[in-house]
């Protein structure tokens, strides 16, 4: 247990270190630098003009169909791993399994194609 | 010992802080940001209970994909979220009633694993193990192998999954100009190319 | 090659369901038609499959699984439900402009889950089953994605339903906490083990509960039935109205006879509160319903809640008294549902109560089915409903919970009168716009089978009733 935190010591140090030095730019510059604002610096600027819309531009729908197409497939690749792992141990019977599972989302896989969901215009 | 006590609640504080602002943030992107911190610090909360594996999925499925599908989400509707938060404090009484009735039933359930007399209930192991090749490994030791049925129901969820996503957003748009490169291959020249013999000096 | 055999209907299920979307993908135009039909013989293969079940006990898949006679029975009632909501639905859904062969699939998926449901012995197997169930259930609320009202029937069950889920996954962990396992027997081992029950395993018992709760509709956790019910199209509601409910039913029955009988007495009191209110809002709401769909969503809140007393006697005889409940309420649901998709007109499907006006004289057979299903439901006899209430009943006298039975009685009565009134509108009120688009061949078949076999049950009830106290039998 002891041991394996340890291993991740030097991720928590790193963490430390750049959580530091993130908050040591931010409140070094507020302290350092010349701060002189006036109305005119502070105002907002797009080419000239008071800007006309909300600068949140709305997405296509289409965004969210790949995103959770990359969902699903990223799970099936999580599955993937402690299988890759372990496979000297869970023999001919784990590696069959695999194929079934991936049998499976190759089925969804063939639909989704065939579907022109892939396709982006 | 005392670093690893400091280490877990430095990252359940943090959790717990993040958790409130995705709430309590007036900018949804700005939300779907402390998601992902709260996500990040509950990997490494599973990471001092010794579960790896657990902690590399969160950070490869929940940090990678799911927020930036909320992300995604957030972006693509057309809400104005100030208006929609306008009556949002009203609701608080009754939530935080419901988190504290919550914490009262909490707290009696540690109150009688931790105090009670009950010890001939064998209780799942609170401690966590630490197995011979890692906890992936022993993950997958069993799980396509005992837990064979399990598995393959979740592969039949995510096709689920993967039709219901489908059939609900994905709309085919007629009248699309895409390159068929089998088409294209097999013109035959005598279709499309006219060759013209032209005398010199009249043009066509 | 047991562990195959005894999880046929799942296998012929999910290799089905694969099979037929590649069907539909490579099928081009005809791709509806053909996966439809299709679809509908894999589920009675199924059902074949579902006959060939050992109906003593066999766990396989290293216990994560169960088929007994319990499990057989309710998966042979799950596919035939199924099966009819399909039928039902193709001409619908042609007429509709929803005649997408995803429809038909995403059926088979759930009805998958639902068969994971009813058979499942291990906390994980529960809930992949529920979630199997409730992703594809989601996304048939929501399959006519261009109205408005089906899109948010869609979202609210999706929202409420991971809400439950959320519950029941609470209670899963607390009570693998407190138990120290997830399979039922180890479950109800841990609990047998102490003497008085321990907080955690109870309020664990008490989440489960309400997530199951949530499943089968009952009430305080109906919230969601009449939106959804009213939103989806309206074969979605009449699939949803019949399988799920048995499915989440025969698991609820299943948790609590498997898993936790050692804590009968905490569970019966929920039983019997979840009962007496399902049956007070089924009843009292439904009064003031305008639109048919809603009426039979309170009105099967109402049922779940009759079900549920049977099981407040916990044992055999009562099991086997919402085994009987069940497979009646399923069948005259579907009937109903049949007679709601007929009522179409040239400008569309009608919805309304005060449509059915005058139906006795405009088209007097769908009225008379229509009688029979209405006066089934409310339990008159001698219909099949009636006998459905009396088992249910009798079975809360004999355990001594009178007041429900009286309670039960009362409800009864007041939900006879919403029936009637529809009776009543049909037959003695002045006729509106006819039904002038003549319903489907399959509908009328469906409609008027289901109708004899509401009649025919009195004839021959012992049918129905050996082989489910039989399949109650196998939980004891």
């Amino acid at each position: 247990m002891e041991e394996l935190l340890l291993e991740y010591l030097p991720i928590l140090i790193f963490l430390g270190v750049a959580i530091v030095l993130a908050v040591l730019f931010v409140v070094g510059a507020l302290l350092v630098a010349k701060q002189n604002p006036d109305s005119e610096k502070l105002s907002p600027y797009e080419c000239g003009f008071e800007p006309f819309e909300d600068t949140r531009g709305q997405f296509d729908v289409r965004f969210y169909l790949v995103a959770i197409l990359f969902i699903i497939f990223d799970l099936e690749v999580a599955f993937l791993f402690p299988w890759a792992v372990s496979l000297g141990t869970i023999g001919l019977f784990g590696f069959w399994s695999m194929v079934v599972f991936l049998g499976v989302l190759t089925v969804g896989f063939i639909y989704e194609w065939k579907k022109g969901a892939l396709e982006w215009e | 010992m005392i670093l690893h006590a400091l280490t877990f609640y430095l990252f359940a504080a943090i959790a717990v802080a993040a958790g409130f602002m995705v709430i309590s943030s007036r900018n949804p992107v700005h939300s779907v940001l402390y998601l992902i911190l709260a996500f990040f610090t509950s990997a490494a909360l599973f990471v001092l209970m010794a579960a790896e594996f657990l902690a590399m999925i969160m950070l490869i499925v929940y940090i990678g994909a799911v927020a930036v599908l909320f992300l995604f989400v957030v972006m693509m509707l057309d809400i104005n979220f100030v208006e929609l938060r306008k009556g949002f404090l009203q609701y608080l009484p009754i939530g935080a009633l419901i988190g504290v009735i919550l914490a009262i039933e909490l707290i009696f359930i540690v109150g009688t694993w931790t105090f009670g007399g009950d010890t001939t209930l064998v209780a799942a192991t609170a401690q966590p193990m630490v197995i011979e090749g890692g906890n992936t490994e022993a993950i997958g030791r069993v799980l396509y192998t005992d837990y064979v049925y399990a598995f393959q129901a979740a592969g039949i969820i995510l096709l689920v999954a993967m039709i219901g996503a489908i059939v609900l957003t994905h709309r085919s748009r007629p009248g699309v100009k895409k390159q068929n490169i089998t088409e294209q291959v097999h013109r035959s020249p005598t279709e499309a190319v006219e060759l013209r013999d032209i005398p010199p000096g009249q043009g066509i | 090659m047991e562990s195959l055999a005894s999880a046929i209907v799942e296998l012929i299920l999910a290799v089905g369901a694969m099979a037929l979307l590649m069907v539909g993908v490579f099928s081009g135009s005809s791709a509806f038609k053909t996966v439809s039909l299709l679809s509908i013989g894999v589920l009675v293969i199924a059902i074949l499959g579902a006959a060939t079940l050992p109906t003593s006990t066999v766990v396989t898949y290293g216990g994560l699984f169960v088929v007994d006679g319990f499990a057989a029975f309710n998966k042979i009632l799950i596919l035939l439900g199924s099966a009819l909501a399909l039928v039902m639905s193709i001409d619908y859904l042609r007429k509709e402009n929803l005649a997408r062969f995803e429809f038909a699939i995403l059926v088979l998926l759930a009805t998958l889950g639902m068969t994971m449901m009813v058979s499942a012995n291990n906390l994980i197997a529960l809930y992949l089953g529920i979630e199997l169930q409730s992703l594809a259930l989601y996304v048939l609320a929501a399959i006519n994605r261009d109205s408005s009202k089906a899109t948010e029937a869609g979202l609210k069950y999706f929202v409420l339903g991971a809400l439950s889920s959320g519950m029941l996954l609470y209670g899963s962990s607390l009570i693998y906490g407190f138990s120290g396992s997830l399979e039922f027997s180890d479950i109800m081992a841990a609990a047998a083990a102490s003497d008085d029950t321990s907080f955690g395993l109870l309020f664990g018992l008490v989440f489960l509960l309400a997530g199951l709760a949530f499943k089968i509709s009952a009430a305080p956790f109906h919230m969601w039935t009449p939106d959804v019910y009213e939103g989806a199209p309206t074969p979605v509601t009449a699939f949803f109205a019949g399988a799920p409910k048995v499915a989440a039913m025969a698991l609820l029955i299943r948790v609590l006879f498997d898993a936790i009988p050692g804590l009968m007495n905490d569970w019966q009191q929920i039983i019997i509160f979840l009962a007496m209110a399902s049956m007070a809002v089924g009843a009292f709401f439904a009064l003031v319903q305008t639109n048919i769909k809603r009426l039979m969503a309170f009105s099967s809140i109402s049922h779940v809640g009759f079900a549920l007393i049977g099981l407040s006697s916990a044992d055999q005889a009562g099991v086997g008294s919402v085994l009987i409940y069940l497979s009646i309420y399923l069948v005259m649901n579907i009937g109903t549902f049949a007679l709601i998709l007929s009522m179409r007109r040239k400008e569309g499907m009608a919805e309304d109560i005060s449509d059915l006006a005058g139906l006795g004289r405009t088209r007097p057979a769908m009225a008379l089915y229509l009688a029979v299903f209405l006066f089934s439901l409310a339990g008159i006899p001698p219909l099949a409903g009636f006998f459905g209430k009396f088992f249910v009943l009798m079975q809360a006298i004999n355990a001594g919970h009178i007041t429900l039975a009286i309670f039960g009685v009362i409800m009864s009565v007041i939900g006879a009168f919403y029936y009637l009134r529809i009776f009543k509108i049909m037959y003695f009120d002045a006729p509106v716009a006819e039904f002038d688009v003549g319903p489907s061949r399959a509908l009328n078949i469906v409609s008027s089978a289901t109708a004899v076999l509401v009649v025919a049950y009195a004839l021959w009830p012992t049918l129905l009733n050996n082989a489910a106290m039989a399949a109650a039998g196998t939980l004891f």
